[in-house]
C-alpha cells in the first residue's frame, strides 16, 4: 500500500488518492488538430517501466490534482509537484 | 491407544479438563492444549489422509509448518474447514474431523489408491485422458479438495484496523524481543507482533538462561517490561504479508471474543522500520517411507513435550544431521521414552557427548534407510547414508516415533515478499535474508545467543536509523558450545523406494527427478508440474529440500536452481477477515432519501438506482408493479403527481468564469443562458462519447446549478474539478455537491400549479416563471427553489427545500393535494412518462458508444466555436459514419406485446445468418397510447424512421416486428409542457 | 514419446526412466526465420503454428524468465467466448474452437473444463442488458442462455439468494461451452509441439533492443547475443509498451497488476464459473478444490507483478459479497500479473509502425482465454506479412479512426 506524499496535505495511505493517468498536452484549436494528432493525445501511452510522471488526486482529501513521478517497478516516489 | 501425558510440566492447566470429539469420538484434553497436542496425548496417530494418495499421516509438526493433521473444526456454529490441528487451541466442546477420508481417515476408503501410485506420478494426468477428459474429470474432481465448506452463513465477524508505528518488530522470540526491548528504550513506539498464543517462541521448549533466569521467565518479564513502556505486544497475530513504503498486513485473532466482538481482525500496519525475527522451520529428512505416521519433526516433539507434557513415543529413533537434535534425544529420555540417535555425520559431535553419558546409543554415520509398520511407525531400518539398497540396512529397531532433524530453514517469507531474493547460505545450508535492506532488519541466527545478540543489535540500528540512540546492554547469555557442521543428505540413494518430501501433496524424491529428466528444470516449473509446496502448508517444510534435489536431479549447485518467490499470505488468512467490514450493507452502503420513512409507509417498492435506494413505484392492495406503473402515469397525465426526485444531483458552481468554464465543459451552448433560464445539455467525455445528461439553471450571472444524473454526480463533480486543475486552472470557478443539502420534489400533471401555488411566494404565473425556468424564493417559508422542467411532458415543478424539512413538505404537499387525487409515483413510472415522451434515460437508451448525433443532438457541433470537452472526437472519420446506430422510436406490429428490452433488430446476411442492427433499449405498454411502445438504438435510424420501415426484432430465439419511428409517441409539439 | 495411457502404463513398471524431455533447451543460433518475443502461451502458440500451418523452417522463441511464467501461470484459467461483437466473438470463438480439440492436437491434456460460465444480474436493469449481450451472442451464433433467478440457484446454491442481500440475484446468462483450462498444460503442451517440430525455446534470454535498419526490423538484441531474423512477432504481454518503446512507437495501453487468489481447497461445491456484474468477480473452484479467484485491476501502473493490500481487501470482499459461505474459507496464495490494457480492452494484432515487426498484445485481463488465437494470427502475420481476416479489425489502426471495439461500452462486460 503506497504511501503518498500530498503536496498540500503530507504523506497519507493510497486508499485516499485516485489515479489519473499520464499528464498529457490538449492539442487545439480543433479545427487545425489532424486526426493523427488528435488520437496519440487520446490514446497513445509512455507507459514506462521506471520512472513514470502521472497525474494523481487526493480525491478523500484536499481533491487536489498534482504530479507524481514514481517507479512503477519498485513503487518508490521519485518527486511530488503541485501543478 | 496410549496414556502418553506426563504427569507433571508443561504450560497446559491440568485442573481445567476439555471434552472434544475426534471423528465422533469423545475424546478429553486440558486447557492450553492444541486440538493436535490433545490427539497426541491421547495415542490417536492417523491425523489425516495426504491428498493424492489416500496415505495415512500423523502429526509432522507443532505449528503453522504442518502438512498432515488438516482438519474440519466444528464449535456451537462456527465451521471452520482445512484447518491445522496445531495451531487450534482447544475449547470444550469442539468437534474435530480429519479430512480427505471416506468414511475416515483411520478407515480411508480411497487409501487404494496408493495401489496404483507406480501410474499416477507427478503430472500423469497430463499425458492421459487425451480424449475423455469431460468423464475423467468427473471422477477426480468427486475426490478433490480436503475439508468441507458449510453452506450456511459465517457468524463470525471479522474487523479492520490500521495502526503506525516507528518500528514493527515481527516475532517474539528471543531475537524480537531483544529486539523490541532495544527499540522502546530509544523511545520509538513499537509493536510486536507474535502468532503464537504466548510471546516467548523457542523459549518455551529450548532450554536458555537469560540474564540469569530461565528463558520463558524472561519472555515474561520483558514482555512485562515493554507493555509498561506502552509497547503493543500481540499475541495470535500473524504478519502475512509485507507491502509497499513500510506497510504490512497483520491478522490478529481473538483468544474467546465475548459476543458480537470480531474473532478476527485484519490490521494494516505502517512502520518506518521493521525488524523481522520469525524464527526458522525444521526440515524434515529424507529417506524411504519417512511418511509413516509417528516421523515428527524433532523440534516438535520437544515442543510438544515441553509445552504441552506430551510423549510423542515410547520407543524413538533420533535421526539427525545437526546438532540441534541433541537436546530432544535428552528431553526424551529423561521423559522415559527409550531414545536410539541415528547421525548422519561421520563422527559424532561433541554435542553427543552428553548424550552417551546419559546412557543413550549414539551411532555416527548413520540414516534410516526405512520404516515399517502399517498405520504408524513400528518398525526403523537404520544403516550407512550412502547405502544403495535397503538390504543395507545394518540394525532394525522398534521405535514408534522417528524424530527427523534435518536443519533450519529461516523464515525468510516477509523479506522474499518485500523483493529481497534470499542467498544461498552454503555454511548455514539454508536460504538467509540479508541483514539489512531498506527498512527492514532481517535476524539470522543460528542459536539463542546468536538471537539474542542480533535482535539486540537490529532494534539498535531501527533505532539508529531513526536518529534514536539505545542506552541498554543486550541481554546476556552463557556462549554457547561449539556447533559442529550440518551434513547435508537430501536424500537416501535407494532407488525404488518412495522417499516423501512434500507430505500434503504426496511429491516424492522420484517426482522430482521426474520433473528434471523432463526438463522442467525451472523452480517454477518444478513446483506447478509436481505440485511441490503447493498445499495448504505451503511448501514451509518442503520447498529447501525440493530444491536441494532438483539441483542434484539437474547437476546444478542449490544457488543456480534459485528458490521461488514466496508471496502473501505467510500462513492461510480468513477471506472473512480479509474482507473485514466490508460486508453487507457496509460493502456498498446505498443512500436514503430524506423522506424515506414516507414512502416505507406508502408501501413503496423500494429498488436501488445508483446507489440510491428509491421508489420504484407504489403498489396497492392487489396490484402488481406493472400495474402499479400504469395507474400512477395515468393519474400523473390526466391530474397530479408527486415525484421525489431528491438523488437528482445537485452541484453549485460559482465564479466570474463558471459561465466561460461551464461552455468549454458542456456540448451545448450555455453561456448566453440567462439568469433564471434553463438548458438541456450533454456533458461528453473528450473521447466524445455522451457522458452525462441533465439541466444547466443559471441562478446568476455567475452563479449556475447542475443537475447531473443521480448515479453521475460524483463523477461529474470530480470530471469539473479535474478539467478546471489540470487544464483551465486560470478560470476563477469553484463546485460544490450540495446533492444531499436539498429535498427535492416534482409536482407533475395538470393540477400541479394548482397543488404548489398555496406553498410559495414565487409567482407561478406562466409569464413569470415558464418551461425552463426557475426561480428563488420561499416555500412555505423557507429558502427554496422551483426549477420548472419536466422529464414526464406535463406542466411540471421542481421543488426544492433544505433536506430537513423535506419530509414535512411532502407530507404538506400530499394533503394539498388531495383534493386533486394526487398520486405519489415512482422511478419506473417516471420512466415510462419520459419514455412515451422521447426522452433519453442515461445508461439506459445510451451505452459507452453513444455520441450526441446519435441521439439527435448534432447542431451545437455546428454552432459552437469554443474547444468545448470531446469536440474535437465528433469529427473523427468513425463520429461521422452514416451508418452509425441512432436513437429511434419502434411501434410493435402487435401492439398488446411489450417487447423485450435488449431485443435486437435484426437483418438478414445473405448467407442466411443474421445481423445486429441495433437493439431496444426501452419498451412500455403506454397507458396514454393504449398500445406497446419500444425505444432503441438502430444502424441508419432516422432513414429507417423517415421511411417507416419495419424491421424484425430477435430476442432468444423469437422474432417480431416493429415500424421505426421518430422517438417521440405523446404530445409531440409540447402543448402539455405549458398547458 | 507420444502421451497415452499405454505410455503411462509401460513407463510406470519401468519407474518412469523413459520419459524423455518435454521440450530441449537448445543454444541460442545467430539467425532465424522467424523470432517471437514472450514464451508465454501465445509467443509458444504463435511458434507452432509458424512451423506447423506455414512451415516456417527456423523458429525461436525467446523468453526472458522462464516459459509459461508470465500471465500464462498467473491468471485464473478462464475460457470463454461470450462477447457482444461480432469481432470479439470471432475471434475469442476461434480460440476456443482450437481449446476444444487442443489436447489432442497436442498431445498434451490441458484438461479443458467446459462447466459453464454464469454471469449474475443483481437488477432488471442488468437483466436487460444481459438479454442484449445474449441476443447478441445468439446471433453471433454463440451458445449462451438467459437465466431466471430460480435457473441460477439451482446452478449455484451457495450465492447470496436472501432477501437483504446487498447484490439480489435477478436471473443471468451462462455461456455453456465457457470454462477452464489447465494453464501451465497449454504453454507446455504448444512448448512440447512446437519444439518437437524443432522450434528453438530459448529461456532466460531478454530481448534487449531492436536491429532495425532502414526502418525494417533485421533482428534483436538479446542477453545472450544479436539474432538475425526474417520477421519478428511481440508477444510480450505486460511489457509490451516497454518493447514498443524499443522499437520507437508508443501503444494505446497501459500496465497494471491484476491480483488472482486461491483459498484452501475443500470438497467441490462450486461447479460453474461464477461472475457478477455488481461486483467485477469472478470465482471457479478448480478440480483440486481451491477457489480460485478475482476482480478488478490495482488501480495504477504497475510492472512490479505483486498486487497490494487494498485491491487484495476489495476482491475479497466482492467475492464473499456473492458467495458469504466461503467468508470461513482461507486465502491460501496470492499473485499479480502485469496486464498490458489497452484504451479499449479490445487486442492489438498485426503489423506495426516497424516493417517486419508484428504485433500480439493488449490482451489486458483475458489473455489467457484467447492463446490459440493470439498464436495463430501472430503465426499469420509473421509468415505472410498480412492479417487474417478475423484478426484485420483488431489492428492498431483503429486508434487512428475511433473504430474502437469497446467490449465494455457495448454490453458491460467486465473482462
Amino acid at each position: 500500500m503506497l504511501l503518498i506524499e500530498c503536496p498540500w496535505c503530507g504523506a497519507r495511505d493510497e486508499p485516499e488518492f485516485t489515479y489519473g493517468g499520464e499528464p498529457a498536452v490538449r492539442p487545439g484549436p480543433a479545427t487545425e488538430v489532424g486526426d493523427a494528432e488528435w488520437t496519440g493525445y487520446l490514446y497513445l501511452r509512455g507507459n514506462e517501466k521506471g520512472a513514470h510522471r502521472e497525474l494523481w488526486c487526493h480525491s478523500a482529501g484536499c481533491g487536489q490534482w498534482f504530479v507524481m513521478e514514481r517507479d512503477t517497478v519498485t513503487h518508490a516516489t521519485i518527486a511530488v509537484v503541485r501543478r | 491407544m496410549t496414556a502418553r501425558r506426563l504427569a507433571a510440566g508443561g504450560r497446559i492447566d491440568r485442573t481445567r479438563s476439555l471434552a472434544f470429539t475426534w471423528d465422533g469420538v469423545p475424546l478429553s484434553g486440558f486447557a492450553g492444549d492444541t486440538v493436535a497436542s490433545a490427539l497426541l496425548a491421547a495415542g490417536v496417530r492417523v491425523v489425516g489422509r495426504s491428498f493424492k494418495y489416500h496415505r495415512p499421516r500423523g502429526l509432522f509438526g507443532a505449528w503453522t509448518e504442518e502438512p498432515n493433521a488438516i482438519v474440519d473444526v466444528t464449535l456451537g456454529e462456527v465451521e471452520e474447514p482445512d484447518a491445522r490441528a496445531t495451531v487450534v487451541e482447544l475449547c470444550a466442546g469442539v468437534a474435530a474431523r480429519g479430512v480427505n477420508g471416506r468414511p475416515s481417515v483411520a478407515r480411508d476408503a480411497y487409501g487404494v489408491l496408493d495401489l496404483a501410485h507406480r501410474f499416477l506420478p507427478a503430472g500423469f494426468y497430463y499425458k492421459t485422458f487425451l480424449r475423455d477428459w469431460p468423464r475423467r474429470e468427473a471422477r477426480i474432481r468427486a475426490m478433490a479438495g480436503l475439508g468441507r465448506v458449510a453452506g450456511t452463513p459465517d457468524p463470525r465477524r471479522f474487523a479492520s484496523r490500521s495502526a503506525q508505528c516507528d518500528v514493527l518488530v515481527v516475532g517474539a522470540g528471543p531475537a524480537g524481543l531483544a529486539a523490541a526491548r532495544a527499540a522502546a528504550a530509544s523511545g520509538l513506539s513499537v509493536i510486536v507482533a507474535d502468532d503464537r498464543f504466548i510471546p516467548g517462541g523457542s523459549l518455551h521448549w529450548r532450554a536458555a538462561t537469560i540474564d540469569e533466569q530461565a528463558g520463558a521467565d524472561w519472555a515474561a518479564a520483558t514482555v512485562a517490561a515493554l507493555a509498561a513502556q506502552g509497547v503493543r505486544v500481540m499475541a495470535r497475530t500473524t504478519v502475512f504479508g509485507a507491502y509497499d513504503h513500510g506497510a504490512y498486513g497483520v491478522l490478529e485473532r481473538a483468544a474467546d471474543p465475548p459476543a458480537g466482538w470480531a474473532a478476527e481482525r485484519l490490521w494494516t500496519v505502517r512502520a518506518r522500520r521493521t525488524v523481522l525475527a520469525p524464527g526458522a522451520i525444521e526440515r524434515p529428512l529424507v529417506f524411504p517411507d519417512n511418511d509413516r505416521p509417528g516421523v515428527m519433526s524433532a523440534d516438535a516433539v520437544l515442543h510438544y513435550l515441553r509445552v504441552y507434557a506430551v510423549r510423542a513415543g515410547e520407543s524413538a529413533v533420533v535421526a539427525t544431521n545437526n546438532d540441534s537434535a541433541y537436546e530432544v534425544a535428552l528431553a526424551l529420555h529423561a521423559a522415559g521414552t527409550a531414545v536410539i540417535v541415528a547421525d548422519l555425520r561421520p563422527a559424532l559431535p561433541e554435542a553427543a557427548r552428553a548424550a552417551t553419558a546419559a546412557g543413550l546409543r549414539v551411532m555416527a554415520n548413520t540414516a534410516v534407510l526405512g520404516t515399517i509398520g502399517r498405520n504408524g511407525v513400528r518398525l526403523v531400518d537404520l544403516g550407512p547414508p550412502d547405502a544403495t539398497s535397503a538390504r543395507a540396512a545394518t540394525m532394525r529397531v522398534a521405535a514408534d516415533l522417528v524424530a527427523v532433524a534435518g536443519g533450519w530453514s529461516p523464515t525468510v517469507h516477509l523479506a522474499s515478499q518485500s523483493g529481497f531474493r534470499p542467498r544461498w547460505d552454503a555454511a548455514r545450508t539454508a536460504f538467509v535474508a540479508d541483514t539489512l535492506r531498506g527498512d527492514q532488519h532481517f535476524i539470522d541466527a543460528a542459536d539463542i545467543a546468536g538471537a539474542l545478540e542480533a535482535g539486540h543489535a537490529a532494534g539498535v540500528a531501527a533505532a539508529g536509523a531513526l536518529g534514536r540512540t539505545v542506552a541498554l546492554a543486550a541481554p546476556r547469555t552463557p556462549p554457547p558450545a561449539a556447533a559442529a557442521p550440518l551434513r547435508a543428505l537430501w536424500r537416501v540413494p535407494i532407488r525404488g523406494a518412495r522417499q516423501w518430501v512434500d507430505l500434503q501433496n504426496d511429491v516424492t524424491a522420484d517426482d522430482i527427478a521426474l520433473a528434471a529428466r523432463e526438463n522442467y528444470a525451472s523452480v517454477e516449473h518444478l513446483k506447478r508440474y509436481t505440485t511441490l509446496g503447493m498445499a495448504t502448508d505451503q511448501g514451509k517444510t518442503s520447498n529447501v529440500n525440493g530444491l536441494a534435489l532438483l539441483a542434484e536431479a539437474t547437476l546444478r549447485t542449490i544457488p543456480e536452481v534459485g528458490t521461488t518467490t514466496f508471496r502473501p499470505p505467510y500462513t492461510p488468512v480468513t477471506l472473512g477477515a480479509v474482507a473485514g467490514l466490508r460486508h453487507g450493507r457496509l460493502y456498498a452502503p446505498w443512500r436514503q432519501l430524506p423522506a424515506h420513512a414516507e414512502h416505507a409507509a406508502l408501501a413503496a417498492e423500494m429498488r436501488e438506482y445508483g446507489g440510491w435506494m428509491r421508489p420504484a413505484c407504489y403498489r396497492r392492495a392487489g396490484e402488481d408493479a406493472a400495474a402499479a406503473v400504469q395507474r400512477e402515469a395515468a393519474a400523473v397525465r390526466g391530474g397530479v403527481g408527486l415525484f421525489d426526485a431528491s438523488s437528482l444531483g445537485k452541484i453549485a458552481v460559482a465564479g466570474p468564469d463558471a459561465a466561460t468554464f461551464l461552455n468549454l465543459m458542456y456540448y451545448n451552448e450555455v453561456a448566453t443562458l440567462k439568469p433564471g433560464r434553463i438548458r438541456y445539455a450533454l456533458l461528453l467525455q473528450e473521447t466524445g462519447v455522451v457522458y452525462d445528461d441533465g439541466v444547466v439553471a443559471r441562478l446568476a450571472p455567475e452563479r449556475y446549478l447542475l443537475s447531473p444524473s443521480s448515479s453521475h454526480t460524483q463523477g461529474v463533480l470530480a470530471m469539473l474539478e479535474r478539467w478546471h486543475q489540470t487544464e483551465w486552472p486560470q478560470l476563477r470557478v469553484a463546485f460544490h455537491d450540495i446533492t444531499a443539502a436539498w429535498a427535492t420534489f416534482v409536482l407533475a400533471g395538470p393540477a400541479a400549479r394548482a397543488v404548489l401555488a398555496p406553498f410559495t411566494d414565487i409567482p407561478l404565473a406562466d409569464d413569470a416563471l415558464p418551461h425552463m425556468a426557475v426561480a428563488e424564493g420561499r416555500i412555505r417559508g423557507i429558502a427554496g427553489r422551483i426549477a420548472r422542467v419536466s422529464f414526464s411532458g406535463e406542466r411540471s415543478y421542481e421543488v426544492s427545500v433544505p433536506a430537513g424539512y423535506g419530509l414535512a413538505l411532502w407530507q404538506a404537499l400530499l394533503a394539498a393535494g388531495a383534493p386533486h387525487e394526487i398520486t405519489p409515483y415512482g422511478v419506473e413510472t417516471s420512466s415510462l412518462l419520459r419514455a412515451e415522451k422521447g426522452y433519453i434515460l442515461i445508461g439506459t437508451d445510451t451505452d459507452g458508444m453513444t455520441l450526441p448525433d446519435d441521439i439527435g443532438m448534432a447542431a451545437s457541433l455546428r454552432s459552437k466555436s469554443v474547444d468545448f470537452v470531446g469536440r474535437r472526437s465528433l469529427l473523427m472519420p468513425e463520429a461521422r459514419r452514416p451508418d452509425r446506430r441512432q436513437f429511434v422510436g419502434l411501434l410493435p406490429a402487435d401492439p398488446a406485446t411489450v417487447p423485450a428490452v435488449g431485443a435486437h433488430a435484426i437483418e438478414r446476411t445473405a448467407d442466411g445468418g443474421l445481423r445486429s442492427l441495433g437493439w431496444v433499449t426501452s419498451a412500455f405498454h403506454s397507458p396514454a397510447l393504449g398500445r406497446s411502445i419500444a425505444l432503441g438504438m438502430v444502424q441508419r435510424g432516422r432513414a429507417l424512421a423517415a421511411a417507416g420501415a419495419v424491421v424484425e426484432l430477435y430476442h432468444l430465439g423469437r422474432i417480431t416486428r416493429a415500424r421505426v419511428c421518430a422517438p417521440v409517441f405523446f404530445d409531440p409539439t409540447g402543448e402539455r409542457l405549458r398547458a | 514419446m507420444r502421451y497415452s495411457a499405454f505410455s503411462l502404463l509401460r513407463q510406470g513398471l519401468a519407474g518412469h526412466a523413459g520419459w524423455q524431455q518435454a521440450w530441449r533447451s537448445p543454444p541460442l543460433q545467430p539467425r532465424y526465420d522467424a523470432v517471437v518475443v514472450g514464451g508465454g502461451g501465445h509467443g509458444l502458440a504463435a511458434a507452432y503454428y509458424l512451423a506447423r500451418v506455414h512451415g516456417v523452417r527456423r523458429v525461436a522463441v525467446l523468453e526472458r524468465g522462464w516459459l509459461g511464467g508470465g500471465n500464462t501461470g498467473r491468471n485464473t484459467t478462464i475460457v470463454r467466448s461470450n462477447y457482444f461483437f461480432p469481432e470479439s466473438v470471432a475471434l475469442y470463438d476461434f480460440a476456443l474452437r482450437q481449446y476444444e480439440q487442443l489436447s489432442e492436437e497436442l498431445n498434451f491434456n490441458i484438461m479443458l473444463s467446459q462447466r459453464g460460465m454464469l454471469c449474475l444480474g443483481h437488477s432488471e436493469h442488468d437483466m436487460e442488458m444481459m438479454a442484449r449481450a445474449v441476443n447478441a451472442m445468439q446471433i453471433n451464433g454463440i451458445d449462451t442462455e438467459l437465466l431466471d433467478a430460480a435457473q441460477v440457484r439451482a446452478e449455484l446454491p451457495l450465492a447470496n439468494f436472501t432477501a437483504d442481500a446487498r447484490y439480489p440475484i435477478h436471473g443471468g446468462f451462462v455461456q455453456r461451452r465457457g470454462g477452464i483450462a489447465r494453464h501451465d498444460a497449454v504453454a507446455w503442451g504448444y512448448a512440447r509441439a512446437a519444439d518437437a517440430l524443432g522450434v528453438d525455446i530459448v529461456q532466460n534470454c531478454e530481448v534487449l533492443d531492436f536491429i532495425i535498419t532502414g526502418g525494417r526490423i533485421a533482428g534483436v538484441r538479446t542477453s545472450r547475443g544479436d539474432v538475425a531474423a526474417g520477421a519478428v512477432g511481440l508477444s510480450p504481454s505486460g511489457h509490451s509498451g516497454v518493447l514498443a518503446a524499443k522499437a520507437g512507437f508508443r501503444l494505446p495501453i497501459t500496465s497494471y497488476a491484476l491480483q488472482a487468489m486461491v483459498s484452501e481447497p475443500v470438497k467441490p461445491v462450486l461447479h460453474m464459473v461464477a461472475m457478477s456484474w455488481a461486483t467485477g468477480m469472478y470465482v471457479s473452484q478448480s478440480d483440486k478444490g481451491e477457489l480460485v479467484f478475482g476482480a478488478g485491476l490495482d488501480l495504477y501502473p504497475s510492472y512490479a507483478q505483486r498486487g497490494n493490500l487494498p485491491t487484495t481487501q476489495a476482491i475479497v470482499a466482492a467475492m464473499l459479497e456473492i458467495f458469504p459461505a466461503f467468508r470461513r474459507l482461507k486465502m491460501l496464495r496470492q499473485w499479480a500479473g502485469i496486464v498490458d490494457v489497452p484504451w479499449d480492452y479490445s487486442p492489438i494484432l498485426g503489423p506495426s509502425p516497424v516493417a517486419n515487426l508484428y504485433l500480439n498484445c493488449g490482451w489486458g485481463t483475458g489473455g489467457f482465454k484467447a492463446t490459440p488465437a493470439g498464436g495463430y494470427f501472430l503465426a499469420h502475420a509473421m509468415a505472410t506479412g498480412r492479417h487474417h481476416p478475423i484478426s484485420a479489425p483488431f489492428d492498431l489502426g483503429r486508434f487512428s479512426t475511433g473504430a474502437l471495439i469497446d467490449e465494455a461500452a457495448g454490453a458491460g462486460i467486465a473482462h
